[in-house]
């Protein structure tokens, strides 16, 4: 595996936060100015002339300036603040019917021309070791258009003294209500992507998404135990309107154990309820390993939905393309020709969606320049369909791309990744309170903890931050020492009950890993709370030395 | 931009270093040339090189700090560089765990820069992968691997004196090999600094055999088991557990290695004493730069666990400073001793056991104990009598390394190798270990 280029971005040696970066930092107020977009399409148009008069038969440019801010906070400290830009230009190109790529960060004329040219020379070298010529599905160009991610206030503009602020509030918050320690971070995101290609497009989209993790640990010295609770929010595309949390964006969790939200966040009052409930873990009772019936909230699900169907319907790992790494697929293509492949239950529908509202996967345009759009995975309870790009369109009969292309910088290949992948929510009218009432021995699981998957995804090991037994309809303790273990397929099919639609909210992963060389991307999962019967849950706690 | 060397380096920080008034100035400047190539369903699928230089110039002003990095090396970039960390170290709060940037520091240059593996060229790259699809295709078999190699710089350089500087090369292989009904799969792997150390045809020929042997795996019941762990199957299991050999953690009781009523764990006896594990920069096949290049301190050979018991903690010079300690460069490398023991060997002292060729995803459970889960993948086989019987399914596993290296029976050789998710070069042994408790079936192949 390629060992990715991490910025250090906590100042403690081995409890240092590593996140992966691209680019260069850069000044707070240099940010706001883009490109101009006649600019990116001359040195777009230049890398296409070149490539087609050295014989590409097709041609795609990225022109990307990505911008990033993180703030990193320690208890009462801010650990560090650090601006990265990166700016480039991707061309790649089918000639001989292969692909060739090659990537610059010199912004001038000539030097995409020449980028261009010497994708179009990979191209052809790697054409000897091809087998079959890339196909790409058809795409209709849109000419020159620009997209925007919809938001209300703009991270770029808000002092950096202002969000700090925040974060040391609710890590003061945090450890006023029972946690010994916090850290907090607050990731901010710019992409600003240009592309065009041969087909006859000119796209211009302006991305943001934001994401405010925290961890909260509460120790108990005199008995060496520690536990920690991460904060419930979910990463988003708004903007820093998301931080303007009102009574609506709030959401009470079955039985009123915690506070959950919807559309905006409060991350000071979320940090003092982590903090609480960080102490009361210490206490916790311990489960009883066995079979239980689960409820599990968006804010947990959206992990399992990501690792269990996200990327077992991925079309390139199906195929093999990932086989050295991330793995290949259960859900192969004789289970999806059959159309009767159980995945789930009937009561399960679960969709790919770019369009999503407020969702990381959000854009206009995909890396290849095809438009978002909403499909089928799974439908009632049965296969229906797969994620594919242009070049895999074919392979599965289809006549377009879904739109799943994506690179994580502008020297990167765009390859396959993951849109969002979301469970609908049920049709009949149902309240977590409701779904509780019904179960006889249950475990109700919030927030996204412990995560493990095999690479073909069929077994699967879940943990959360929040656990409470559920006994003849009623929540009665908290529960620590809680993971389930289970098979995708069996897993889906235990899904007894959803509720509607009042509850359906958005989890989300900031950094996704596919690839090599790897590449992040970011994606949201949406689901209502769910019920999953008699799942096997295991006990965690151990004792060392 | 071409491949900086130690003058140029040096000119370059020392420029930087003119440009500001401030009360201290670090400069790291990076440099790395990459090259790779994919591959999948026996057939290349991309290669590239991809080359960047990057510096970073840090200032501040008493306890307010800035960092801005920047790819261009005029004149003109580099003195706004500097004006944009000093503007960030301006507005940047006051951070009462500041700590001065080091004085005078000795490096003793380390052996990381090999020609053999900063020659590797394109046809090279394709040689690689022609082995393993050419061998993979005779014998029926699908092959998806990576390689990729490079040689990079690093030169760091501050405002009391101190300046490093080195290059370093490296090579990475993967190499996973399918049955084309996908009922078999085999792997392997090889990290390592100097290319004549690196043989594709006879890795490739690891992954493939695997492969064949691993067809019409039988399922046994989960359980405890003992197991013969291949060196990659533990490395990422150890690395998870020296991440957390921090000591502020520890002290602040929030680590395994937190003492009950306080303080820690430091010349405890927490593993079997067959176990000497140290971090040593002039190791001769693990190699690392001298200094660490974050708090350009120096590196150092260091005990991590003597006979068992807890030899040294990291401390960042924060922590060391409040609590009286010495601060020493991060390890780079993690080195456990090991014997002349082949894993045949290891394998014929067996009477009933498990050989585990890779473990897969491992997450971390629970820090206080720092049980894992994870499962094993491509390559999983039965023992019985000192013999491998037959190729058995995979298995998650969840356990501590803690435990693990409680009950080891044996250790066999050293590999070279680094972890997947893992930031250490690593020369770590296979191990026979007992009772290791995997918990269900996984029918992935």
């Amino acid at each position: 595996m390629e060992r990715r280029s991490f910025l250090k971005i906590g100042a403690a040696a081995g409890g240092a936060l590593l996140v992966p970066v691209f680019g260069n930092a850069i000044a707070a107020e240099e940010l706001l100015n883009p490109m101009a977009v006649q600019f990116k399409k001359s040195l777009a148009d230049a890398a296409m002339n070149a490539a087609t008069k050295a014989g590409a038969t097709y041609c795609d440019v990225r022109i990307g300036r990505y911008l990033n801010q993180f703030i990193v906070t320690r208890d009462l400290n801010v650990e560090n603040i650090v601006n990265t830009e990166s700016s480039g230009i991707g061309v790649r190109v089918i000639a001989n019917g292969a692909y060739g790529f090659c990537a610059t960060n010199v912004m001038t004329l000539d030097a995409v021309a020449d980028a261009a040219r010497q994708a179009v020379a990979i191209a052809k070298a790697n054409s000897k070791l091809q087998t079959e010529p890339v196909v790409l599905a058809p795409v209709k160009g849109v000419g020159e258009v620009a997209w925007a991610t919809p938001f209300k206030k703009d991270w770029r503009t808000v002092p950096i003294a202002e969000k700090a602020e925040m974060l040391l509030a609710a890590n003061k918050a945090g450890m006023e209500a029972g946690a010994n320690f916090m850290r907090s971070m607050l990731f901010q995101v710019n992409q600003q992507k240009y592309f065009a290609s041969t087909d006859g497009s000119y796209i211009d989209q302006d991305i943001h998404r934001l994401w405010s993790p925290f961890t909260a640990t509460a120790v108990d010295k005199a008995s060496g135990k520690f536990r920690t609770r991460d904060g419930l929010s979910s990463p988003s595309s708004m903007g820093y309107e998301f931080f303007d949390c009102k009574p609506q964006n709030r959401v009470q969790a079955a039985g009123g154990v915690t506070t959950l939200y919807k559309g905006a966040y409060d991350l000071i009052e979320d940090a003092r309820a982590a903090g609480r409930q960080a102490k009361e873990k210490l206490t916790a009772k311990t489960v009883e390993p066995g079979k239980y019936d689960l409820v599990l909230s968006p804010e947990h699900l959206f992990l399992t939905i990501h690792e269990s169907v996200g990327h077992a319907t991925e079309l390139d790992r199906v195929l093999g393309y990932e086989a050295n790494y991330a793995g290949t697929s259960f859900a192969t293509l004789d289970k999806w020709k059959s159309k009767n492949f159980k995945y789930g239950s009937d009561l399960v529908n679960i969709v790919a969606d770019k369009t999503t509202p407020a969702s990381l996967g959000l854009v206009g345009y995909d890396d290849e320049g095809v438009a978002s759009k909403r499909w089928d995975l799974i439908r009632n309870g049965i296969l229906v369909n797969y994620q594919a790009t242009r070049d895999q369109a074919a392979m599965i009969g289809e006549k377009e791309s879904h739109g799943c292309s994506y690179a994580d910088s502008w020297s990167s290949v765009q390859f396959q990744r993951m849109p969002n992948v979301s469970l609908e929510a049920g049709k009949k009218k149902l309240t977590p309170d409701e779904m509780v009432k019904d179960i006889k021995k249950g475990i109700y699981i919030l927030g996204r903890g412990s995560y493990s998957i095999d690479q073909q995804r069929y077994n699967f090991q879940f943990g959360g931050q929040l656990y409470f037994e559920i006994k003849n309809g009623k929540i009665v303790n908290q529960l620590e020492d809680v993971a389930y273990q289970s098979n995708t397929q069996e897993f889906w099919n235990a899904c007894s009950a959803l509720c509607d639609e009042r509850d359906w909210r958005l989890g989300g992963s900031f950094f996704d890993g596919k690839g090599q060389p790897s590449q992040v991307s970011a994606v949201s999962h949406g689901s209502p709370t769910t019920r999953f019967n008699g799942i096997n849950v295991i006990n965690t706690a151990r004792k060392i030395g | 931009m071409k491949f900086l060397t130690q003058e140029e380096t040096k000119r370059i920080s020392d420029k930087v270093m003119s440009l500001t008034k401030a009360d201290q100035c670090e400069v790291t400047i990076n440099g790395s040339r990459k090259g790779n190539i994919r591959y999948a369903r026996n057939a290349v699928s991309t290669a590239g090189l991809i080359e960047d230089t990057q510096l970073a110039v840090s200032v501040a002003f008493g306890k307010k700090q800035g960092t801005a990095t920047i790819n261009e090396f005029d004149d003109k970039s580099l003195e706004k560089a500097v004006r944009r960390a000093e503007d960030l170290a301006r507005l940047a709060p006051e951070n009462p765990e500041f700590m001065p940037t080091p004085t005078k520091q000795e490096y003793k240059a380390t052996e990381t820069f090999f020609k053999k593996t900063a020659d590797i060229d394109p046809e090279f790259r394709a040689q690689v992968a022609a082995y393993s699809i050419e061998n993979s295709k005779k014998n029926k078999l699908v092959a998806a691997g990576f390689f990729t190699d490079g040689t990079s710089f690093t030169s760091i350089a501050n405002s009391n004196g101190v300046f490093g500087y080195q290059q370093d090369t490296g090579l990475d292989f993967t190499l996973t090999v399918r049955t084309e009904d996908g009922r078999g799969s085999g792997w392997v792997k090889r990290s390592v600094g100097d290319a004549s150390k690196f043989d594709a045809r006879a890795a490739s020929d690891i992954a493939i055999e695997k492969a064949m042997r691993s067809v019409d795996a039988k399922a046994l019941e989960p359980g405890r088991y003992t197991v013969i762990l291949e060196p990659a199957a533990t490395s990422d299991v150890l690395a998870y557990m020296f991440n957390a050999f921090d000591a502020r953690s520890a002290d602040e009781g929030r680590s395994f290695l937190a003492k009950k009523g306080g303080g820690n764990r430091m010349g405890e006896k927490l593993f079997d004493e067959q176990v000497n594990v140290w971090a040593d920069p002039w190791d001769k096949d693990v190699a690392v730069l001298p200094f660490d290049a974050q708090s350009m301190l120096a590196r150092e050979r260091q005990d991590i666990i003597k006979n068992g018991r807890i030899a040294s903690l990291q401390y960042s010079p924060y922590w060391a400073k409040k609590m009286g300690q010495r601060a020493v460069g991060t390890p780079g490398n993690i080195i456990m001793a090991g014997t002349n023991k082949s894993t045949e060997e290891l394998i014929a002292n067996t009477k009933k056991g498990i050989l585990v060729t890779r473990t897969w995803y491992i997450r971390m459970v629970d820090p206080q104990s720092v049980l894992l889960t994870g499962l094993t993948r491509d390559g999983t086989f039965y023992i019985e009598n000192g013999k491998i019987k037959h190729p058995i399914k995979n298995f998650r596993f969840n356990e501590s390394p803690v435990t693990m290296l409680n009950n080891i029976d044996e250790i066999g050789r050293p590999e070279i190798l680094s972890g997947d998710e893992s930031q250490f070069q690593l020369l770590i042994p296979a191990m026979k270990v007992r009772d290791f408790n995997f918990t269900s079936l996984s029918d992935a192949v």
